[in-house]
């Protein structure tokens, strides 16, 4: 971990409780959902940084419970410095206070988590599906989702296949 | 001057009217501007400078499905993609055609899941696979000369049949 | 599932100003098929007369689902999946996953791999603003750039085939090193461009820069400060048409940039003009590097000599059962990676191209989140747009340098 960044980590781990995990010279501090916004507020406002570069989701489905990790990467410009906010949230109903009010950026990024895995941001200003169609079902980026994998069409089951897929009306 | 005075005081040439139709349709063929994904860059290439596909009648691309004839799919077609895809193919006039360009438009390519559909002739009637991915520029020229070939043969007799 | 659902204007209701409701302004539809969204963007328009009041950008038109699909391949095969993410700038895609990779087997890259990588990112970088600049072109009427630029283009893309026999979807950087070693003809291919492009630089400036035409349609547009810039997290060039000097090149410098000389060019005004001028100046600093790195390219191997993560040469397969070994299990089962997740970013054309990535313990990967610059670019869209022509709106779209491949994934 840069030696920069231990007051840091330091002040969020007594404010918040946070536990810390460090691999690689990353460090990953996990706080409770309902500390994030604040977290991240005091990170912005009093430590420098300015960009959330990264808010996404990691589902540890089925080893770990509470399954998803939503998390926050953060990058400070000022001081050349990097650190990871994860929240773990849990697998039935999850539920996290959206970030729109710290970072705009959270507002498409969250988006993105509501589609994908079905992360539901309380107060989110605009909390509809971005990416995949209307009328979709189910969270594509769940471990639990399948593939949706169909068998590829070659000589020897050329007839087999041509049943089954579907062909466009003239 | 010119073609008269080598053909003689002829003035005439015969031939089928099926004949001179395809050959017209053949050599100011209209594509559809339909870029969708990597291919979109390579039909792009294929365009400018070095492959120049206006050696084939072609400089015209069209943005609207209205005033074209062809529509070159170049891309993958995901599941939000492929109703807007039909629309804008029935929204051309008769006759139209369809090359599929590349992997991902011809049979889904590497992308078999949930999100992208298994080739474009689940949505639309494709006349020409173009395989490659991307395929180079002038697999995309040969793709299209293929389809020259094809409208070449076509018969009024299928055209009657098929629009009654 | 070939049909479009009908979308009432209930779901829009609170993007949109009150006066839309009544009808008194309009909504407009464009795209997804537009010819200068640049790929499949629909973007929803809320119109007083000419002039945007809001804008809606609807995005998911290219979702292709690779990030699961990456889930589903070993760490290997995976990266095929990257050229296809943001298809102008593969070899960037390649490296920013390949790093990501390196970090988290802790593989090392021996200096003429890491050189030979600089080059081609820089190369593609070059190739990408290439693109990006004839289709501003073809967006503000100045056909004849498009054509010059794709010119250069395939001189680049050339090169890329000499290296690994594909034009666009290289997959030629590999995890340890790259592909192999690149061809004797190499150099001289590099060395040409690097002859001919300064001179083409000048004759796209001479023919925009001072054009009264293009800059008319520039300056001004599009303004965006620091603060949003840095709410909405944007990166690259737009962030750097802002005034804000960060690049990761020289910040935290990876594959060995920080032995090699170049400026990072910064403007204040953050205009579309500005964005324009930056990307023109990074031409420029991309050949300094280039020509930095072919000078000083070392010899040596272009792969770790890790056999566990690398396959071996296949020379060493036929006389080495060890060889044959790890060969076998590296095609069949692939490497196992430490059940723990990492972030490596790079600066892509667009800004910073960040990978998130989980592995599981096993040979594939738990997660892999690609952080792309586009997605990000285009949110803050609907701010710099409002108050804008139509017309205009073309422009600063044009200025942002979406990929939609970047964007939905």
């Amino acid at each position: 971990m840069d030696i920069k960044l231990e007051p840091i980590v330091k002040i969020i781990q007594e404010k918040f409780g946070a536990t810390l995990e460090e691999f690689r010279g990353e460090a990953h501090l996990f706080v409770k959902s309902e500390q994030i916004v604040e977290a991240l507020t005091l990170l912005r406002d009093e430590h420098h940084f300015e960009l959330l570069s990264v808010l996404n989701a990691v589902d540890y489905f089925p080893q770990q419970t509470p399954r998803f990790h939503v998390v926050y990467q953060l990058t400070s410009i000022a001081k050349n410095l990097s650190v990871q906010i994860r929240v773990p949230v849990n697998g039935d109903n999850p539920k996290v206070p959206t970030v729109t009010g710290v970072y705009a950026v959270a507002n498409w990024r969250e988006r993105e988590l509501l589609d994908m895995f079905g992360v539901e941001f309380e107060g989110h200003p605009d909390p509809r599906r971005i990416l995949t169609p209307e009328g979709m079902e189910g969270h594509p980026l769940r471990r639990d989702f399948p593939l949706g994998y169909e068998e590829p069409q070659f000589t020897f089951n050329f007839d087999e296949i041509r049943v089954q897929k579907p062909s466009p009306k003239e | 001057m010119g073609v008269e005075q080598k053909l003689g005081d002829m003035g005439v040439v015969t031939t089928t009217l099926e004949n001179v139709v395809n050959w017209s349709r053949t050599n100011a063929m209209w594509p559809m501007l339909f870029g969708l994904a990597c291919c979109a860059i390579e039909m792009m290439a294929a365009q400018a400078s070095n492959y120049d596909m206006s050696r084939f009648g072609m400089e015209l691309m069209r943005a609207s499905p209205r005033q074209s004839d062809l529509m070159i799919v170049a891309g993958r077609v995901s599941k939000k993609m492929g109703p807007v895809l039909r629309r804008l193919y029935d929204q051309m006039p008769e006759p139209k055609w369809v090359i599929a360009m590349g992997d991902c438009a011809s049979c889904g390519g590497v992308f078999n899941n949930y999100a992208i559909f298994q080739g474009v002739d689940e949505v639309v009637p494709v006349d020409v696979y173009v395989a490659g991915c991307p395929p180079r520029p002038e697999a995309l020229i040969h793709g299209v000369l293929t389809l020259y070939e094809k409208v070449k043969g076509e018969k009024f007799k299928d055209l009657a049949e098929k629009y009654g | 599932m070939t049909q479009i659902e009908e979308v009432s204007i209930e779901q829009f209701k609170h993007l949109v100003s009150e006066r839309a409701l009544t009808g008194e302004t309009m909504l407009l539809n464009m795209g997804p098929q537009h010819p200068s969204t640049h790929g499949v963007l629909r973007l929803l328009l809320e119109l007083d007369g000419e002039t945007v009041i809001n804008c809606i950008p609807d995005i998911g038109y290219l979702h292709t689902g690779i990030e699961k699909n990456m889930e589903a391949k070993t760490y290997q095969k995976a990266e095929v999946m990257t050229d296809r993410l943001d298809y102008m700038n593969p070899m960037g895609n390649n490296l920013a996953y390949v790093m990501a990779v390196e970090k988290l087997v802790d593989l090392d890259v021996p200096v003429r791999a890491q050189a030979i990588r600089v080059i081609l990112v820089e190369l593609q970088r070059i190739a990408s603003h290439l693109v990006w600049l004839g289709s501003v072109g073809l967006d503000l009427a100045a056909m004849s750039m498009f054509l010059y630029c794709f010119r250069e283009r395939e001189q680049i893309l050339d090169i890329f085939e000499l290296v690994s026999g594909q034009r666009m979807m290289t997959t030629y950087i590999r995890p340890g090193g790259v592909w192999r070693d690149v061809p004797v003809e190499f150099e001289k291919a590099v060395r040409d461009f690097l002859k001919i492009f300064p001179k083409r630089i000048d004759e796209y400036e001479t023919l925009l820069t001072k054009n009264p035409l293009f800059v008319d349609r520039m300056v001004g547009l599009g303004i965006l400060d620091v603060k949003t810039a840095l709410s909405y997290g944007v990166t690259g060039p737009m962030l750097r048409a802002s005034g804000v000097n960060w690049d990761l090149r020289k910040s935290r410098p990876y594959m060995g940039y920080e032995q090699y000389d170049f400026n990072v060019p910064v403007l204040t005004e953050g205009d579309t003009y500005a964005r324009y001028l930056v990307r023109m100046q990074e031409f420029r600093e991309s050949l300094k590097i280039i020509e930095q790195a072919l000078n000083k390219l070392p010899f040596g191997p272009v792969h770790s000599e890790n056999r566990k993560f690398v396959p071996p040469p296949r020379s060493e397969i036929g006389v080495s059962m060890e060889a044959l070994i790890h060969h076998f299990k590296l095609w069949t089962e692939g490497f196992p990676a430490p059940d723990a997740s990492i972030y490596s970013a790079v600066e892509s054309p667009r800004g910073e191209l960040g990978v998130l990535l989980a592995g599981d313990g096993g040979p594939k990967p738990r997660r892999v989140h690609m952080r792309t610059p586009s997605f990000d670019n285009l949110a803050v869209l609907p701010e710099i747009v409002k108050g804008h022509l139509v017309a205009d709106l073309v422009a600063i779209l044009a200025s942002v340098d979406i990929v939609l491949g970047d964007i939905d994934r």
